[in-house]
């Protein structure tokens, strides 16, 4: 029998979405780990979650205090050198402000708090957390954010799409007003995903809008196990 | 540069209030009248010291004591149905009630007002709102799991709802929404009278293991009392006695600063800091820094424990240092706590508060004196039986009056109001009132509360409940919905408040749950003035009597008066929060029409009833007659009928008809779904009244045709009205009424959904 790999779900003082991502990691099929931000060892993870929430009161900008904690200096290390790292809403901002992805999140355009089911384009299923989509497949998650602008210079954004690292893009109307209608990118190495809406919360019937996230903890899964004969 | 140093006014001490006791005292200013400041001295054989005073003022408030209300609340104690006694494992009195839901489960829940900061400030207002009631859950023991808010203003288009709306939803969402709280339900409604009085009603409701309950005491001599969370500063600072006891025309800008301003990150903190030590078993009692603050939490756990405390106030962390004694203990400052700790606990305790970064301090000791004690820098200057505060405040039977314009009101039915008589008429009817602002679509709102947080909600707005399953390894679930209506309780108020509790019963049912227990917030006008006194009794005897008939309790709740614009008081408006539960989420019945084919059955009888309708008031303005008649054995049934059929799988979808009547809880439904429906007007109905009547006791559920015998067969068993009235189609994406009109979804959509923003942005 073979054991499940171990991914780790990393909870800063104000996360509160972390719940649900470890949910989603433990429907997927792995053994899900929580991780506390003041520890600077990972469990022997060998992926992470950063989840959605309020890390630290997003005081100062939002992430910008939770990249400086012990656990993230672990979390970019493996970065660095290959562990699949993904971040959700919160989780987005923190690997922005610790510059493992460019660009950064700003506050929604029309200035409010937005929750709502939201139509997504995977444009990229090349990557550790999208391999389990087909290219250009429409889904449906919850988004809820209150600074969910994606935005970055014009020779980032060029850089971005012709290297083909935009992951995800809204479909209809913008949310936010993230520029070029970016939901989620990665690095070049596409271990590093970064995205605002919810897939962990699109993970049951019973309570998501859709199941229509889960692949993304699939996907990963697959990739640390291999394919299933 | 050095600043002089401050000068401060001598500290009032004991000692000195019994030197000096002919010195002239303010109680006047902090609202005490002649007769109370009176027994304050009776009680301590003294003048009080300042300190004291400040305590007896706030505690004393209308807020805090319940002095008008509570010879009529009792009711609720008194008529706590037998069926109920076994559930109810905390009733009235604590900082909320708890309820048994089976499975080693229980659930706490309350809702609460925060009206007069929320038009002083409305963000912050409505945000602390939502953090107060969050702490009375926390303290119970429960992790908190979802938060429902009842909200009122004047009319849409008023540029005073422009500024206090956005305002509003915003704190209540940037609250919730940063606590990790799904909010799951609740009302928007608009009215002229509550231009200049919005009401913020917010609930909170938490789950607990049922042997996980925690009290407000402070037991046991020797025992530390623990101050820990935010640091006290200077906000909210006479929140208490001078916002919610006094009216406060024309004096927003004056008083702002007495609004308390809200953290929700350090709250977010506080909650998880206390779950851990809740779970680690490391209290004896706690209580949570709400209104009154300091004064409120020393004084409720020694009455309710040994008896006796000593507190070195100076200890107190201050966000402030320039703070007296006498600010100290009536600031309201947000996210703070206070513990009973035994001494073999407390390193344990400050560890957890560590981790969390949490600051705690232990301030004083538990004693069996029977007095609370205060010093500061060494000098007793409080030194009271705490019960005097806390249990034995004045009690008023304030005057009780008929309005004098009651008959008249309730004589002017209204019968005469013109009717549309033809298909078109009837159908710019439906449409003016889907759009008109308390039917319309409330996403603008609602969009911005996050519902998802947490994993576990089943439903949400605008379902007719929200429902949150307890646990993820199970599928019990828990399900609450929140309905007033001020128009019906002002034609009547005992109705009223029974027609409130009916829709929220109802709501509870229509979605499978069976209805469990009660909460309440009771926002009415001055207590001064015996009409609304008459309002305020009629509404809580038939609350009191309808929850006895149906046979649910009242677990506790919170009254708010004071509600007025001058002279003019709101809409009495009783908010009733219903608390269900059902046995199986994935057995829910949402309200969306999805199936194409199913037949639609309206079940209950219609009667030609407009008074206080939606109808009435969108179309014509007008408020008179008697509201729709309340048949509480009727809701019994309906709601048996609505729980089985969803636990058999007799029906697909359901929806409450209440408010605009059968056209609107259709166009609902439609709405929310991917069908139409074809109705036919039966032979004896009357196409108006079928179409928009409020007769309460009724719902339209969507039966698979599989199941139609079985469905039909049950409720002819039980005898309730059960009326197929038309089917579900999918490929006519319209609302057609045969024989009248044909409104095609599309249109009916834009005439809903456009409301809001362009009124708000």
């Amino acid at each position: 029998m073979r054991v499940a790999p171990r991914v780790g779900v990393l909870t800063f003082p104000g996360s509160l979405d972390d719940r649900d991502a470890l949910r989603a990691v433990r429907l997927a099929g792995a053994e899900a780990v929580p991780l506390w931000h003041g520890e600077k060892w990972l469990s022997d993870v060998v992926a992470v979650v950063l989840p959605g929430g309020f890390s630290y009161g997003d005081y100062l900008r939002a992430g910008a205090i939770a990249r400086f904690s012990p656990a993230m200096a672990s979390v970019i290390d493996g970065a660095r050198n290959g562990m699949p790292v993904l971040g959700i809403c919160n989780g987005f901002q923190v690997l922005c402000e610790a510059h493992l992805l460019p660009g950064a999140l700003i506050r929604n355009d029309h200035r409010k708090f937005v929750c709502r089911d939201q139509q997504l384009r995977i444009e990229n299923n090349r990557t550790d957390w999208t391999s389990g989509y087909e290219e250009n497949q429409q889904i449906v998650v919850p988004l809820k954010n209150g600074e969910g602008g994606y935005v970055a210079d014009r020779a980032t954004l060029d850089e971005l799409e012709a290297e083909g690292r935009v992951v995800a893009r809204y479909v209809g109307d913008n949310p936010n007003g993230s520029y070029r209608d970016i939901a989620g990118i990665t690095n070049a190495e596409g271990n590093v995903v970064g995205l605002m809406p919810h897939p962990e919360h699109a993970v049951e019937d019973l309570t998501g809008p859709s199941t229509d996230g889960l692949a993304f903890f699939t996907s990963v899964l697959q990739k640390l196990v291999g394919t299933p004969a | 540069m050095t600043s002089a140093p401050v000068q401060r006014p001598p500290v009032d001490t004991v000692k000195n209030a019994k030197k000096n006791s002919e010195d002239k005292q303010p109680y006047r200013e902090l609202g005490l009248a002649d007769n109370e400041y009176a027994r304050i001295k009776e009680i301590l054989g003294r003048r009080p010291t300042s300190s004291e005073l400040a305590m007896y003022s706030v505690m004393w408030s209308e807020h805090c004591s319940y002095k008008s209300s509570k010879v009529h609340l009792r009711q609720f104690g008194e008529k706590v149905p037998d069926a109920a006694k076994d559930i109810l494992l905390v009733g009235m009195g604590e900082n909320a009630g708890v309820v048994d839901i089976g499975d080693g489960w229980a659930v706490t829940f309350k809702i609460e007002s925060h009206n007069h900061p929320s038009y002083v400030e409305p963000h912050q207002g409505a945000a602390t709102g939502v953090g107060g009631i969050v702490r009375d859950i926390l303290t119970m023991g429960a992790r908190p799991v979802a938060v429902l808010d009842s909200l009122r203003f004047g009319p849409a288009e008023a540029p005073d709802t422009g500024r206090v709306l956005p305002g509003v939803v915003s704190g209540v969402g940037g609250y919730g929404n940063c606590l990790g709280l799904p909010n799951i339900g609740g009302e928007l409604v608009f009215d002229p009278t509550y231009l200049g009085n919005p009401l913020v009603n917010a609930l909170c409701v938490g789950v607990l293991r049922a042997d996980g309950i925690k009290l407000a005491k402070a037991e046991g001599a020797g025992s530390k009392v623990v101050l820990f969370g935010a640091r006290t500063g200077g906000d909210g600072i006479g929140g208490a006695s001078v916002l919610a006891s006094a009216s406060f025309e024309a004096e927003g800008e004056r008083k702002r600063p007495a609004v308390q301003v809200g953290d929700p990150f350090a709250e977010k903190v506080l909650i998880e800091c206390c779950l851990e030590i809740f779970a680690a078993d490391l209290v004896t009692g706690i209580q949570d820094l709400g209104a009154a603050g300091l004064s409120c939490a020393t004084t409720e756990l020694a009455a309710a424990g040994s008896g006796g405390m000593a507190v070195d106030l100076d200890l107190a962390p201050l966000r402030d240092q320039t703070l007296v004694p006498e600010e100290i203990l009536m600031s309201e400052s947000q996210e703070r706590m206070m513990a009973v700790v035994t001494p073999d606990n407390l390193a344990a305790f400050m560890a957890i508060c560590e981790k969390w970064d949490v600051t705690a301090t232990v301030i004083g000791e538990v004693n069996d004196s029977g007095r609370l004690t205060m010093r500061w820098h060494g000098e007793k200057i409080v030194d009271v039986p705490p019960r005097s505060l806390a249990h034995e405040g004045p009690v008023y039977q304030r005057p009780i009056g008929r309005p004098y314009d009651q008959d008249a009101l309730n004589g002017d039915h209204g019968n005469g109001l013109p009717r549309p008589k033809t298909g078109d008429k009837l159908c710019a009817t439906g449409l003016k009132l889907i759009a008109s602002p308390n039917l319309a679509d409330k996403s603008w709102v609602t969009d911005q509360y996050d519902r998802y947080v947490l994993g576990n909600t089943v439903l949400a707005q605008p379902e007719d409940a929200g429902m949150v399953r307890v646990s993820e390894d199970g599928v019990l679930g828990l399900a609450l919905a929140v309905d007033g209506n001020g128009r019906y309780t002002r034609l009547d108020p005992y109705a009223g408040a029974q027609l409130a509790l009916a829709e929220a019963y109802r709501n509870v049912a229509t979605t499978g749950a069976r209805p469990l227990a009660v909460t309440n917030c009771l926002n009415f006008g001055s207590p001064e003035d015996p009409a609304v006194m008459w309002q305020f009794s009629e509404a809580v005897r038939g609350l009191a009597d309808g929850c006895q008939q149906l046979g649910i309790p009242v677990t506790g709740g919170n009254v708010s008066f004071y509600n007025q614009t001058g002279r003019t008081p709101i809409l009495p408006t009783p908010v009733i929060g219903v608390l269900g539960v059902i046995d199986d989420v994935t057995r829910r019945t949402p309200m969306a029409f999805t199936q194409d084919g199913h037949q639609l059955y309206l079940l209950g009888d219609t009667r030609d009833e407009f008074g206080g309708s939606e109808w009435a008031n969108v179309v014509h303005g007008f408020l008179g007659g008697k509201p729709p008649k309340v048949d509480l054995d009727r809701e019994k049934l309906l709601a048996d009928v609505l729980i089985n059929a969803s636990r058999d799988g007799l029906i697909d979808a359901a929806h409450d008809v209440s408010d605009g009547g059968l056209f609107v809880a259709l166009a609902e439904s439609c709405l929310r779904g991917t069908t139409g429906a074809r109705i036919v007007v039966p032979d004896d109905e009357d196409p108006f009244v079928f179409l928009f009547s409020e007769s309460a006791g009724r719902a339209i559920v969507a039966v698979p045709r599989s199941e139609e015998v079985r469905f039909t067969d049950m409720c002819t068993a039980r005898g309730l009205p059960a009326r197929r009235i038309g089917v579900l189609d999918i490929l006519e994406s319209a609302i057609e009424v045969q024989g009248q009109f044909r409104l095609p979804i599309g249109e009916l959509r834009r005439a809903w959904s456009g409301t809001l923003p362009a009124l708000f942005g």
